[in-house]
């Protein structure tokens, strides 16, 4: 069992590194993580609080109007101007925890095993003493790590960005509410989870990275948008029903995932399963 | 090396009507081979006769649709993995990863076999000549130095078979001299290699056995004297003279089993080897000025060409 576990941190350890020694690859993920997570919620959190045009602020705060009562109640703030950018940033934002590790992740995970058939190197993999379990939960991991942590760390920055700028309109720092501990730790992984079963499974099927990248985006999508609703769905929403969502959300990603091993095949690595060769 | 007397007895692989499809396409039609502890097996065949699809196999990267498949008494389909830990393989491309260093790319299959001795990466790259570009991209290295790294990596983990699929294509005469010395010394310490090519002359002399494959099935195998005697059971001479036209006399001599003159030297099949003086007594007595007289043994590549020409006998 070490052993595997061992060989299965080898061959994430390895996809690590060379996503690494990949600046054309990780330099657009860090600018959209940027873009997300510090360049949008920062102009628009200081737009509203520091310009001071109650007309526009008036405009932007009816939108309020919109959440549901418990969201409502639960907005903080001295000023219309404060309240606004509270809604803005606990309600408004969290599709961007969703969109963020899903975007980079499929990326990754996209390539991961269509990746080694196209270069050559699943002829390797194939006759290496890992199995199929090893090399797929390798993927899953070594895909997951880089979408999963970029949104830690952009979680964080988000935080302090929102408690520098909304936290003096509403009595002090008031970041990550409950409801985003929720999010960030108990629905955004399993929706991630989810979301690379499917991939990981294309990846392995398909015949080069292009068709690998098109067929994930069109099957992600639909999933963003579930994430995406769902996530608002916890904010807005009762947090027991959160929290029961999630955990169905985890029971569907462990049985994705369970699925999605069987994807791994060493013909598909070798590129000639159901091949005309 | 050559005429190690080739036993079943004790066959590290052991292939026994092996079957394997890729769609309507035939990978293996019916493939048999043993090959024995200690000796070098030498696949030989055109492109497309079933040499990779044979080592996929071997290793379990591949099951067969029929057949069966052992591997140190083991089948690879069952426990594949136990197989594939004693096992080297070089495949036909190199399947480096191209963004890591050598060292890195040593490193992974170090771990991948559970070598922890960091030694053993720098012994093989040293062996074979790879240890200054060890820290260099591998998307940088020529093909020669690809090709070292992937050797090197194969044997790392001390492997008691290597499975070499055209070791030598694309390699400079430096390269390929290292190759072939690589088998000679892995077959030496009592390692098992068996290795496809279709360039023979890279096999003579190294081969215990051969195996000539063709559309998916052996046509033939065993040690290399073995097979010639069997296609050449006759001695057989080479002659040369100053005109060539003049050696036709020999077609008609006692003692010529057979004779061949295509444009130059003639090959002479005989009963006996004890008939040559007589031969060359009897041309000399012609006018026939003759220039070399030398035994001949057939090559490889003659053997591998009667085989596909005349068939199995």
């Amino acid at each position: 069992m070490t052993r595997r576990r061992s060989r299965l941190w080898v061959i994430a350890r390895t996809e690590l590194r060379q996503l690494r020694q990949s600046p054309d690859f990780w330099l657009p993920m860090l600018i959209l993580a940027g873009l997300f997570f510090v360049v949008i919620p920062t102009i628009l959190l200081f737009a509203i609080t520091h310009v001071h045009n109650d007309t526009v602020v008036a405009k932007v705060a009816t939108t309020l109007d919109v959440l549901p009562p418990r969201a409502k109640a639960a907005i903080h703030g001295f000023s219309p101007a404060g309240r606004t950018s509270y809604a803005l940033a606990v309600y408004l934002f969290a599709p961007l925890a969703v969109i963020v590790p899903m975007t980079i992740s499929t990326a990754v995970g996209a390539n991961a095993l269509v990746g080694e058939k196209e270069r050559g190197t699943g002829e390797f993999l194939a006759h290496s003493p890992a199995t199929e379990r090893e090399i797929y939960l390798g993927k899953l991991v070594a895909s997951l790590l880089p979408g999963y942590a970029t949104t830690i760390v952009g979680f964080g920055v988000y935080s302090l960005i929102v408690n520098l700028l909304v936290g003096p309109q509403v009595g002090g720092w008031f970041f990550p509410t409950t409801d985003w501990w929720v999010l960030m730790f108990w629905v955004v992984p399993p929706f991630l989870a989810i979301t690379l079963s499917v991939v990981l499974r294309l990846s392995a099927r398909v015949r080069s990275g292009a068709a690998a990248q098109q067929a994930s985006g069109l099957v992600t999508l639909p999933l963003i948008i579930i994430a995406y609703a769902q996530s608002s769905g916890v904010l807005l929403g009762a947090g027991q029903t959160a929290i029961a969502l999630g955990g169905v959300a985890w029971i569907a990603a462990i049985w994705g995932l369970w699925r999605g091993a069987g994807a791994v095949t060493r013909a598909r690595l070798l590129g000639v399963e159901g091949a005309a060769l | 090396m050559a005429g190690k007397l080739v036993s079943v007895v004790d066959a590290v692989v052991r292939l026994e009507h092996v079957r394997r499809r890729f769609g309507d396409v035939v990978g293996l039609s019916d493939l048999s081979l043993a090959a024995p502890k200690g000796s070098v097996t030498v696949l030989l065949g055109p492109n497309g006769s079933g040499k990779t699809t044979a080592v996929r196999t071997i290793t379990g990267a591949l099951k067969p649709d029929a057949g069966r498949v052992e591997v140190f008494g083991i089948d690879p389909d069952t426990d594949g993995e136990s197989v594939r830990r004693r096992c080297g393989v070089v495949s036909a491309k190199p399947a480096l990863y191209d963004r890591l260093s050598g060292r890195d790319n040593l490193r992974y299959a170090a771990d991948l076999w559970g070598v922890a001795d960091d030694s053993s990466i720098r012994a093989s790259a040293v062996r074979f000549g790879i240890d200054d570009a060890l820290d260099l991209r591998v998307g940088g290295y020529s093909t020669g130095m690809k090709t070292r790294l992937a050797l090197a990596r194969s044997i790392l983990h001390d492997p008691d078979l290597l499975l070499l699929d055209e070791p030598t294509s694309g390699l400079d005469p430096e390269s390929s001299h290292a190759v072939l010395a690589l088998i000679d010394e892995m077959a030496a310490d009592g390692k098992t290699v068996v290795m496809c090519t279709h360039l023979l002359l890279e096999a003579e002399g190294l081969a215990d056995q051969v195996v000539i494959l063709e559309q998916g099935r052996d046509l033939i195998s065993g040690a290399p004297d073995a097979l010639v005697s069997r296609y050449w059971p006759n001695p057989r001479v080479l002659v040369d003279g100053e005109e060539r036209t003049s050696l036709d006399a020999l077609s008609t001599m006692d003692g010529v089993v057979s004779y061949e003159r295509n444009g130059g030297a003639a090959t002479v099949a005989l009963d006996d080897l004890q008939r040559v003086p007589e031969l060359v007594t009897a041309l000399a007595s012609r006018g026939v000025r003759l220039t070399r007289v030398v035994p001949h043994e057939p090559s490889l590549e003659e053997l591998y060409f009667a085989v596909r020409n005349r068939g199995v006998e």
